[in-house]
């Protein structure tokens, strides 16, 4: 409004800075681009007020309306219900993607190279050591939060009629989450990843009647080697995410499908 | 006009014969007309006159019955002893004069005429309670508006956490030892945490029962739990058994994690963290 005021009332009175940032502020918020980017009832339009239309409007306009309804029970949004331990397992998951995408800039998995390329990402590369331990502490972090949401369920006898099947998927998604974190384990190829998994398909070896077939087919060869760390690279960055997105799409919708979360109790 | 199919304007053709009511479009036309005036009207009225009759010797109903209006009850048992009486030798509503409500209502009238007794153009069916077809289940539910409160809420849970998670890497880094090496094994050598549990079955069971068929049955048994237990409350004091059950499941892996994460030093025997050899334990 300010703008193009100054020359015509007579006394010279030019335009503070601040009203000029606001004018553009809203010619931006006004311009078709905006209007095209946030949606009609985003909290970014122009003359967004709180009501409870606009309320609706937040959540019906907006990619989240994928995995929240408008509504929820007020139970729900307490913290001690749930400790949002399912939401936090999903927040993980994407918080590993995003810096194990990171961390495979820097990593081949090789046996002559593997090694040398997380200690080049440890000394060498910008935040690498930091993106290297925030994925570590994740992962293990990930492990015990979906092993706590699925206690949670239990407690609040949430996988009853009509939640028995996404429990199901739930223990799916749980072995998932450990095969991810052990398949990671052996990439930096170091002793204590060579070792950890030399013990863990031990076990595996011993399924009866098919022990040898199965240990073949995890490692690749006879012991561990450069066919294993390929394996399970190829495991651990793309085939289980894959499979483990595909389960989360199904566990999300069937919780909305279901009615929501369960309780109160 | 609405279109009507051609199988049932054949029925209608058939139907009309046999009652020996006047047909159009009997001679392959297709194309017939509901409202035939002429022709409907002939029809219906010596019908009408029956019923007349025929409601002066019957003693003509005045209450409602099953839910059924008086009037209807009525019109109906007009209709059926004018069919009775009108020699209608197709006429199935021959059975009796009253007759319960269900038959009253349901039973077809037979000529397909444009009108009914009353001029009526359309014809009670049957009645149907409303509780046998639609439930109405409106209990209301104490809900709140996702944005802003669940929203707010998440997103100060996951800021927090990506909070965390910044400093501890900060500060705390990955363990990474030497190159891997297949000719020296570390002594201890163990499994990641998560599996020092089954690894420390395996001090007590044989390979295949501690390393395969333990877990696979725990795992099992963990995926069909919905289906076992067949209990519907949702409160702990109406599930004691299963509380208990899952909590002795829960803390015997608890217990098995930390005593192998902790208490086994080399060789896999039993060492105190607080000894001198200190605790061998990398996450």
């Amino acid at each position: 409004m300010a703008i193009g005021n100054g020359s015509s009332n007579g006394n010279g009175h030019r335009p503070k800075i601040a009203e000029r940032v606001a004018a553009v502020g809203d010619k931006t918020r006004s311009s078709q681009a905006w209007n095209s980017i946030f949606r009609p009832g985003s909290i970014y339009r122009k003359g967004y007020t709180d009501s409870p239309r606009n309320r609706s409007y937040v959540i019906m306009n907006n990619v989240l309306y994928h995995l929240h309804p408008v509504k929820v029970k007020r139970h729900a949004v307490k913290v001690s219900y749930t400790l949002c331990l399912g939401g936090l397992s999903f927040f993980l998951f994407i918080l590993l993607t995003v810096t194990g995408i990171f961390l495979m800039f820097f990593y081949r998995p090789t046996v002559t190279d593997a090694y040398a390329n997380v200690q080049n990402l440890e000394t060498a590369v910008a935040f690498g050591s930091l993106v290297r331990n925030m994925h570590r502490w994740a992962a293990h972090l990930m492990v015990l939060s979906v092993f706590l949401h699925m206690a949670r369920v239990f407690y609040h006898g949430a996988y009853k009629s009509p939640r028995e099947f996404n429990w199901v998927i739930g223990i799916i998604l749980l072995t998932l989450t450990l095969l991810l974190s052990f398949t990671g384990y052996l990439l930096p190829w170091d002793q204590l990843s060579l070792w950890a998994v030399t013990v863990g398909t031990n076990m595996m070896g011993y399924t009866p009647v098919f022990g040898n077939s199965v240990n073949y087919v995890l490692l690749g060869s006879r012991t561990i080697s450069g066919e294993t760390l390929l394996r399970w690279y190829v495991l651990h960055v793309l085939m289980l995410p894959f499979v483990i997105v595909i389960f989360m799409a199904v566990h999300f919708w069937r919780v909305r499908k279901d009615g929501g979360i369960s309780g109160p109790l | 006009m609405p279109e009507v199919p051609e199988h049932l304007l054949k029925r209608s053709r058939e139907r009309r014969k046999a009652l020996g009511l006047p047909v159009e479009g009997d001679d392959g036309e297709t194309e017939s007309t509901p409202d035939a005036p002429a022709a409907d009207a002939g029809a219906v009225e010596p019908v009408e006159e029956v019923a007349a009759a025929a409601s002066d010797a019957g003693e003509s109903i005045t209450e409602d019955k099953g839910g059924v209006p008086a009037h209807l009850l009525e019109r109906s048992r007009k209709r059926k002893a004018a069919l009775a009486g009108g020699g209608g030798d197709a006429a199935p509503a021959a059975a009796g004069g009253g007759g319960a409500t269900r038959t009253a209502t349901a039973v077809a009238a037979p000529a397909p005429t444009t009108t009914g007794p009353g001029g009526h153009t359309q014809r009670l069916l049957t009645v149907v309670k409303s509780g046998s077809i639609q439930q109405t289940r409106a209990e209301a539910q104490d809900k709140v508006h996702v944005w802003p409160h669940l929203l707010v809420l998440e997103f100060a849970s996951i800021l927090s956490l990506m909070a965390f998670i910044t400093v501890f890497s900060a500060l705390v880094k990955a363990p990474l030892l030497g190159l891997a090496d297949v000719n020296s094994t570390p002594n201890p050598s163990k499994a990641p945490w998560y599996f020092l549990g089954l690894q420390e079955l395996l001090k007590m069971f044989n390979p295949a029962v501690a390393g395969v068929l333990i877990p696979g049955i725990a795992l099992g048994l963990l995926a069909i739990t919905p289906y076992i237990d067949k209990n519907p409350s949702h409160k702990p004091s109406d599930r004691k058994f299963a509380i208990t059950m899952m909590t002795m499941f829960l803390m015997m892996w608890a217990v098995l994690v930390i005593i192998g994460c902790f208490f086994r030093g080399p060789g896999f025997n039993f060492v105190f963290p607080w000894d001198k050899q200190g605790i061998f334990f990398e996450l």
